[in-house]
């Protein structure tokens, strides 16, 4: 069964009490909350989740609660309560909904050490994924999302997981998360795409999430096998420049781009050799959008 | 009661393979805080039910494991760098605690995750101590009132931190306060501290006192949501020492030479009623003679038991928030006299007091941030 199918009072009465249990990728997630906008969210984001009997083993559990204390002004505040704990801050109740994937992002970084996560975004083709790591500012989300409505898979915006077993990158697609500018420049450039209504004045700007395509949420459960690694820079003006990398050089910057590569040992490092070795790695500077995505065309045709 | 799903796997064998998957979900949640995730899967593995494991919790055994293995691997690169710090000072050494268990090669230490490394010098080498690893690039952010507190009332100096690889020093130069009711002649400990097999520089505590120690930790630190991991300790260290017949007597021996009788009694009583630890019938004849009054007896047994087990996920409750209040004012009324306590708590009625809030403190990290991960 997946979230549309279920009907609309039913999804809001099980997040109400308790729980609804989703498949995020490798991950289970039992998600409540009494906060109105949780239900919403998951409606409009992940009507093409499966969802599973709460019977079912979760790995994660999210919830937001309202915070017993009110904020500046008098306004209420939503909060993050981890089995008791408050790792967060809490927040206008206003932020409900990028709240809640922000402590899925933290609640996965901090419970996926089975795999070995970098920060990076992931795309597919032809059964082979593009790894694009990149700090805050070189537009990876960006670029993440309009490759998706370019024939491109989404595997994760943010959150690499390679198994070390298999070396196979496994999916975990999730909403895309836009900030800013971005926000006008992927509604143009995705017309029909589904955002979430923005919330001004987080901590990280505007921001709005952009619902995944069905196909790939479909797909979650097909692992890719590495063939590009990109790391792309933002230069406001410039023409696209698509250079060869060293892999020694990628090697080391993957790393310090990991969340838990320093706790992965000889594995992680292995994972990480085999995962370049198998890899073009370039560097990709760029001034525009349109320039970006005709240089991944020809990335994508260097298969090795 | 809550909590009893963690306390029926550490205690019960293979029960833990006929869990349906909510039973594995509560099982893991309860293990969390407590940190005793790692050491269920070892348990698992040392009782030959960890292939048994479905697939999906086995994952969480998987990744805490890789966790202490790393961290393990990490203190043991720290333990080098401090003994480069402080071989100068050509003064005893002693690790104490997780440091102490791992480097000994303990059964404590398997699956026990902890990465703050607690090392103990005599008193008047511990300036020099400090100084030396400073040098070398462990600081302490508390100053002021705080550093104060620690330097005249505490048996070890604010916490040093690595400025650049995080790692944390607690440096003591004894096992409780000087001035609380039941301070710790640390030339006693240093007199049976024995050198580290394989260790040309470290020292730890003889057997008791190590054991001792763990126990006044148990009982005076105030971490109670993390009781049950200072049980599962004490647990492994009686299991582990008790197969020397010689130890008994000695531990009895020593406690009552620290005068540590009271705490031990405590921590016995509440391993034996949770872990059902064996230990031999005279030996609790004799600690039985520790044993405060009736009404003392049954108050403190109800704080501990509802206090530690009460505080696995999902049993936090009202209750187990109010005993650990309760034990928390206990551990502070013991290690202070309430001359100095009181202008203590009032100086700190701001944070201190903070537990009858629910204790956990917020982090001020703002939403956001850089890494994705961090919200």
């Amino acid at each position: 069964m997946i979230l549309s199918e279920v009907p609309e009072t039913e999804l809001a009465r099980r997040i109400g009490a308790e729980g609804l249990i989703l498949e995020c990728g490798p991950f289970v997630v039992r998600v409540s909350s009494p906060i109105a906008a949780i239900p919403q969210g998951l409606g409009l984001l992940y009507a093409d989740y499966p969802v599973l009997d709460n019977d079912a083993f979760a790995d994660i559990h999210i919830r937001l609660v309202r915070h017993r204390r009110l904020g500046p002004l008098g306004a209420p505040q939503v909060v993050f309560d981890f089995d008791g704990e408050r790792p967060f801050s809490p927040l206008p109740l206003a932020h409900a909904w990028p709240c809640f994937e922000w402590a899925l992002n933290w609640s996965i970084a901090s419970s996926a050490n089975y795999y070995l996560v970098l920060h990076a975004a992931v795309l597919e083709r032809g059964g082979q994924a593009l790894i694009m790591p990149g700090p805050p500012g070189s537009g990876k989300s960006t670029l993440c999302a309009a490759l998706t409505a370019r024939d491109w898979r989404l595997l994760s915006d943010e959150l690499t997981l390679i198994d070390m077993e298999c070396r196979g990158i496994v999916p975990v697609p999730r909403p895309i998360s836009l900030k800013n500018q971005s926000i006008q420049i992927i509604r143009s450039y995705i017309p029909d795409g589904v955002l979430s209504r923005t919330v001004h004045y987080t901590a990280k700007g505007s921001v709005a999430h952009l619902k995944p395509q069905s196909s790939d949420v479909r797909r979650a459960g097909d692992n890719a096998k590495p063939g590009w690694i990109v790391f792309p820079t933002y230069v406001a003006g410039a023409a696209a420049r698509l250079a060869p990398r060293s892999r020694a050089d990628t090697v080391l910057e993957l790393g310090n781009n990991s969340f838990n590569y320093h706790i992965q040992g000889q594995l992680g490092f292995e994972t990480v050799a085999d995962i370049v070795e198998a890899s073009r790695c370039y560097d990709l500077e760029y001034g525009s959008l349109d320039d970006a995505i005709a240089a991944f065309e020809r990335v994508a045709g260097t298969r090795s | 009661m809550s909590g009893s799903l963690l306390l029926s796997v550490l205690t019960g064998g293979d029960a833990a393979t006929r869990l349906s998957p909510r039973g594995w979900e509560q099982l893991l949640r309860e293990a969390r805080t407590p940190q005793l995730t790692a050491r269920i899967g070892q348990q698992a593995k040392d009782q030959g039910w960890y292939d048994r494991v479905p697939v999906r919790p086995r994952r969480h055994f998987e990744a805490m494991h890789r966790a202490c293995v790393s961290q393990q691997h990490m203190v043991r690169w720290e333990l080098g760098q401090i003994e480069r710090a402080l071989a100068p000072l050509d003064a005893p050494v002693v690790l104490l605690k997780g440091a102490a268990y791992l480097m000994a090669g303990l059964p404590v230490a398997d699956g026990r995750i902890f990465s703050d490394v607690d090392i103990m010098v005599p008193r008047d080498r511990l300036q020099q101590a400090e100084a030396a690893l400073i040098a070398r690039g462990w600081i302490s952010n508390v100053h002021g009132y705080d550093r104060q507190y620690y330097e005249r009332w505490a048996h070890e100096l604010p916490p040093l931190q690595h400025v650049q690889r995080a790692s944390v020093i607690d440096l003591h130069h004894t096992i409780t306060p000087p001035v609380s009711r039941t301070p710790v002649d640390a030339t006693k400990l240093f007199a049976r501290a024995r050198p580290l097999d394989g260790s040309k520089f470290f020292f730890i505590l003889a057997p008791a006192d190590m054991l001792l120690h763990s126990a006044v930790h148990l009982m005076q630190e105030g971490e109670f949501e993390r009781g049950l991991r200072d049980l599962v300790d004490l647990d492994a260290l009686f299991r582990d020492f008790g197969r020397n017949s010689g130890f008994w007597p000695t531990l009895l021996e020593r406690a009552s030479e620290h005068r540590l009788g009271r705490p031990l009694y405590y921590a016995v009583q509440q391993v034996r009623s949770l872990l059902g630890t064996p230990m031999p019938r005279d030996f609790l004849a004799a600690i039985d003679r520790s044993r405060p009054a009736f009404i003392t007896r049954r108050a403190m047994g109800g704080l501990l038991r509802t206090g530690i087990v009460g505080a696995t996920a999902r049993g936090a409750t009202w209750r187990g928030d109010v005993a650990r209040g309760l034990l928390y004012i206990r551990g502070h009324y013991m290690r202070m006299p309430l001359r100095l306590l009181i202008p203590h708590l009032i100086r700190k009625s701001g944070s201190h007091l903070a537990f009858l809030g629910r204790g956990r403190s917020v982090q001020s990290i703002p939403a956001g941030g850089n890494a994705p991960g961090a919200i």
